[in-house]
């Protein structure tokens, strides 16, 4: 995988991950192309795309775009799944994941990506396994608190004052998605 | 700086924020990068599972080169180190792959290789997920290496398909056992021929299970269930496909894909389409392919999605075949009238190119490409239309058909301007053969291409004046009201120079001319030397190399010798009327087919002064350079070219799919070269596939100096032509031109395969397709020396089998051939019969221009 981008459906970018090395502006044309080119794309058409030389397979969730850009020999279905996975390690982590989820606390995203993709490859595909490193690493943070989902809200608020996304569930309905 | 001290703290929470910070916005300071690498030593040393994952999350987000200078070295003994916990092992493996990517010359291989491969048996899936991906990109770069992990691969992947759903519990996804483990070991796999028979047989079993577990019912409704299972589906596709070697398999996948042709799922149809393009190619399921003709042009018409489409017309393109051919190329046309913008130019391209290649009857292609011109004018590139011309001027058959579908064409009240350009070409050349008729007589065509005129741009307008200036050549009876034309203000004074030269030249021409010269420089074009089509270059260009060129190559006929080596044109009078090398067609666009020097003076000898002394033309290639050329073969050392003036002598090294060549030139006068420029000339077929980088040498080279000069060589694709070194330099004020052959040849990146005897007829015996094969019987023109023979097996490049042959006079050789996109496996074979003086070769590989390229080298050496 080159890289992962995740952006809302007004086309603002949430997270991303580079495993290619690329200059600011060149990640900065590559992502604003992208976002164009993806939320332009109607429902009911497929997941994949030719862009480039590369591939790209994204799949909406709620008001997130995921949205991977794999090499020309990957395989586009288990990408596809590898987008699902992820959301259903966010979903797990923080109990019925949100956008604002996300927003607020994207060191954790961050650090969950870190532990399911290395270097643009999956490391561990085990929720439980994941899950674990995660929990482990929040029981080493001194104060041992609970983890609170909205701790960094007024400090990122701030920050990003041009407007709050919606806060709608990434699992639209939850019966759809069985893991509890 | 913060952020650095916060890397040495014993805090997690503050460690894990210096480490974010870090991989977020590190840039190569490189002050800075020393205090980093520093801190992440301590903590890979330090044992503690979460600071060691810590430190190499954070080399793998970063992965600059000095990472891996710091690091290449350390990661690999912690991967392969047996009190390394399984989640730190999971992290170095992906953290060396991402490091081998950016630096792969950092990244020593060693004794951990042979470690590594074992991990496939780990018992934690997680390691054997994260070092599978490893071992495939390091087995991509060094087969040879990782070799043993086939069977390992193999083994685990037949142990994953046959376990229940629940055997693997947290890695069975959705039902599916370790979706992800398994395409990766099928991903590991494409990296090899097929393997052993005893291996091979279970890997059949595994890929016949995935297939039939295809067929079974859903285990849950969810599409995560039928993703996964998919996913593994289509690389175990993938697999056979690469194999290609197992028609049973290939048949099998052929029809599993074209039920997902008609699947409810857009997903699932365009994944079909795509990888049914890869299927056409193969001979055992081309057929197969075919019988889902209706079905892909159903696609075609009904899907909704263009990303969709484009992947039905890549099939349609792939499958065509003479019989499909018609029906294809009138579906595709009637689809270009609806088509997205977006991929109109390539769909053009496709039709020329099919309509060119599977024409039986040249009255088809020359309508096809006038409908092509109708219906998407605008999306018709140059290359096409020069190509219809080349066509129709070689085939004597069709110019009088031609010459009468374009006058009709351009009765249309509106025509397109790329069909002017056609029609003014075409008329011009043999509007003789439609003149009988009265109602296209000379001066009816005349006026029906003059009426286009004013609505052309200037190149078009170009093209018509020379148009005309052929019609006083034909039609002697239209010749005044030509020159009124050429004589018309709008004409001689026309603001563009271009038109204005012509206007005048020609009208002096046919004032000042007599009927024996004007039939003379304008006679009808000669037929075009054939080569490559211009048209399938540029969808190469537009598509990559990969895409078009396997299905090309594999489809290609054996037409490689009419194609080799770029044409060397004499710079001489005759170029009024023979094609250049450089421009496909003459005279066009650029250069009008009569002089375009000053205005003539007098008729006679006004050709020869003007192309005489063309600097830039490349001298014929120099007398002996194909039997210097042939020498190179099997050596890398010596001197290549030498005359009164000057030495060229080379010095070159090969490893993989890279090499380098020192070029010496030497001035064996005792006088200045001035403006001395080497120029490296590739075929537009050889560019795509050979890269070649070099620095200009500095233009004077003293008396009795030597300079040099470097040439750097990556193999993209394989090849067959050689370049070509063109040497210009002025000598005691004259001109010299030097073109000699370089001997960078395809068997150059051969790395020598040591292999027993059985392993020899076994891969021997797999690579038994008629296509794969190549035999050459042919005459000693050296004496049969066994010594020296086995010395250029050796040079040649692959390496000297021993004791394989039962006959011990005959020689046996294996190699593969590196390229920056695949390896091919060469195996060959040479039985000298002393009785007769006379050699028989074989060559087995993979891909036949392969096996045919490296047959004609080997041949010519003994």
């Amino acid at each position: 995988m080159q890289f992962m981008l995740l952006f809302s459906r007004q086309g603002k970018l949430r997270l991303q991950k580079w495993y290619v090395p690329l200059s600011d502006k060149e990640k900065k044309k590559i992502t604003r192309e992208l976002v164009q080119t993806v939320l332009a794309r109607k429902p009911k058409m497929c997941s994949f795309l030719e862009w480039r030389d590369l591939k790209i397979v994204y799949k909406r969730y709620a008001s997130l775009y995921f949205c991977c850009a794999i090499e020309d020999q990957d395989n586009e279905l288990i990408t596809l799944e590898i987008i699902h996975r992820y959301v259903e390690l966010l979903d797990k982590y923080f109990g019925s994941v949100c956008e604002l989820d996300i927003i607020f606390n994207f060191e954790k995203a961050y650090f969950i990506l870190d532990e399911f993709l290395l270097g643009g490859e999956v490391q561990e595909t085990s929720k439980k396994n994941v899950l674990k490193a995660i929990e482990q690493a929040d029981l080493l943070q001194e104060d041992k608190n609970a983890y609170c989902p909205r701790a960094f809200f007024l400090y990122v608020a701030s920050t990003d004052a041009i407007g709050c996304p919606g806060g709608s569930w990434l699992f639209m309905k939850p019966c759809c998605y069985g893991h509890s | 700086m913060e952020a650095v001290n916060l890397l040495s703290s014993n805090r997690y929470t503050e460690k894990q924020i210096g480490y974010l910070f870090i991989s977020v916005l590190v840039n190569s300071n490189s002050e800075l990068i020393r205090l980093i690498n520093n801190a992440i030593r301590n903590d890979l040393a330090s044992r503690n599972p979460t600071f060691m994952g810590l430190a190499l999350h954070c080399i793998a987000n970063v992965g600059s080169r000095e990472m891996a200078e710091a690091f290449a070295g350390e990661i690999p003994k912690i991967l392969v180190a047996g009190d390394t916990m399984d989640s730190v092992k999971q992290s170095a493996a992906l953290c060396l792959l991402r490091l081998y990517r950016t630096s792969p010359d950092l990244v020593p291989m060693g004794d951990w290789t042979s470690r590594v491969v074992h991990l496939l048996n780990d018992q934690h899936l997680g390691v054997v997920t994260a070092a599978t991906s490893l071992i495939t990109t390091l087995a991509q770069k060094n087969p040879e290496e990782f070799k043993t992990s086939v069977s390992l691969a193999v083994s685990r992947l037949s142990r994953i398909v046959t376990s229940a759903s629940t055997d693997l519990q947290d890695y069975t996804y959705y039902f599916v056992p370790a979706p992800w483990l398994s395409v990766k070991l099928l991903r590991l796999l494409q990296c090899y021929p097929p393997p052993d028979p005893a291996v091979r047989g279970r890997l059949t079993e595994c890929l016949e299970t995935i297939l039939n577990k295809a067929q079974e019912p859903p285990k849950s409704k969810k599409v995560q269930h039928s993703n996964a299972k998919n996913a593994v589906l289509f690389e175990a596709i993938s697999l056979i496909i690469h194999h290609d070697s197992e028609p049973n398999l290939l048949v099998r996948a052929c029809n599993q894909l074209g039920q997902f042709l008609q699947h409810r799922e857009t997903n699932l149809r365009y994944l079909a389409l795509e990888s049914m393009c890869t299927l056409a190619s193969s001979e055992f399921s081309h057929e197969a392919v075919k019988t889902h003709i209706e079905t892909v042009i159903n696609a075609l018409k009904t899907e909704r999605d263009v990303s969709v489409r484009q992947r039905a017309v890549d099939l349609l393109y792939a499958m065509c075949d003479r019989s499909s051919a018609q029906q294809i190329v009138a579906e595709m046309l009637s689809y270009l009238e609806t088509a997205d913008y977006s991929i109109r130019e390539e769909i053009v391209l496709k039709v020329a190119i099919l309509a060119e290649k599977y024409a039986v009857d040249y009255t088809w292609y020359v309508d096809t490409i006038l409908n092509l011109i109708r219906i998407a004018g605008d999306y018709v590139s140059e290359e096409v239309w020069y190509r219809v011309i080349q066509i129709v001027i070689n085939r004597d058959d069709v110019q009088g058909y031609a010459a009468k579908t374009v006058f009709e064409a351009l009765q249309a009240p509106a025509c397109h301007e790329n069909l002017v350009k056609v029609g003014g070409y075409i008329l011009g050349e043999f509007g003789n053969l439609i003149a009988g008729d009265p109602r296209s007589s000379p001066l009816i065509q005349f006026n029906l291409l003059h009426s286009k005129f004013h609505l052309c741009s200037v190149p078009t307008r170009a093209l018509l004046l020379s148009a005309y200036i052929k019609f006083v050549n034909l039609f002697p009876e239209v010749k005044t009201t030509i020159q009124d034309v050429l004589r018309s203000d709008s004409q001689l004074r026309n603001a563009d120079v271009e038109l204005q030269q012509r206007a005048v030249e020609y009208l002096r021409l046919s004032t000042v001319a007599s009927t024996d010269i004007l039939a003379t420089v304008l006679e009808e074009m000669p037929p075009f030397p054939e080569r490559e089509s211009s048209i399938l270059a540029k969808l190469k260009k537009k598509k990559g190399p990969s895409t078009v060129t396997d299905l090309e190559e594999t489809k290609r006929e054996r037409s490689v010798d009419v194609n080799g080596g770029p044409e060397p044109t004499p710079a001489s009078a005759s170029a009024v009327s023979t094609p250049s090398p450089s421009a496909d067609l003459l005279g066009l666009g650029s250069a009008p087919p009569a002089p375009t020097g000053p205005p003539p003076s007098s008729g006679g000898g006004l050709l020869v002064d003007v192309f005489s002394d063309s600097a830039s033309a490349v001298a014929p290639l120099a007398p002996g350079s194909e039997d210097n050329f042939a020498r190179f073969v099997c050596k890398n050392n010596g001197v290549l070219f030498e005359n009164q003036l000057l030495q060229i002598g080379l010095k070159s090294e090969f490893r993989q799919n890279l090499g380098r060549m020192f070029i010496f030139y030497g001035n064996k006068t005792s006088t200045q070269f001035l403006s001395f420029t080497p120029t490296l000339i590739c075929s537009d077929d050889l560019q795509s596939d050979l890269n070649l980088q070099t620095k200009p040498v500095d233009p004077t080279v003293d008396g009795g100096a030597q300079v040099q000069q470097v040439v750097n060589i990556e193999c993209v694709s394989d090849f067959t032509e050689a370049p070509v070194l063109n040497i210009q330099f002025r000598y005691g004020g004259t001109f010299q031109n030097v073109s000699v052959k370089l001997p960078i040849t395809l068997n150059k990146f051969f790395q020598p395969t040591e292999m027993a005897s059985q392993d020899f007829f076994q891969r021997w015996k797999q690579l038994s397709n008629p296509q794969q094969e190549v035999q050459n019987i042919f005459k000693a023109k050296h004496p049969m020396d066994t010594e020296i023979t086995k010395a250029k097996i050796i040079g040649f490049g692959s390496a000297l089998l021993e004791e394989v042959d039962p006959n011990p006079a005959n020689f046996v050789g294996a190699g593969i051939i590196h390229t920056k996109t695949t390896q091919i496996g060469c195996l060959l074979r040479l039985e000298p019969n002393l009785q007769a003086q006379m050699y028989r070769l074989t060559l087995r590989t993979s891909k036949e221009a392969v096996s045919q390229r490296l047959c004609e080298l080997l041949s010519e050496q003994f």
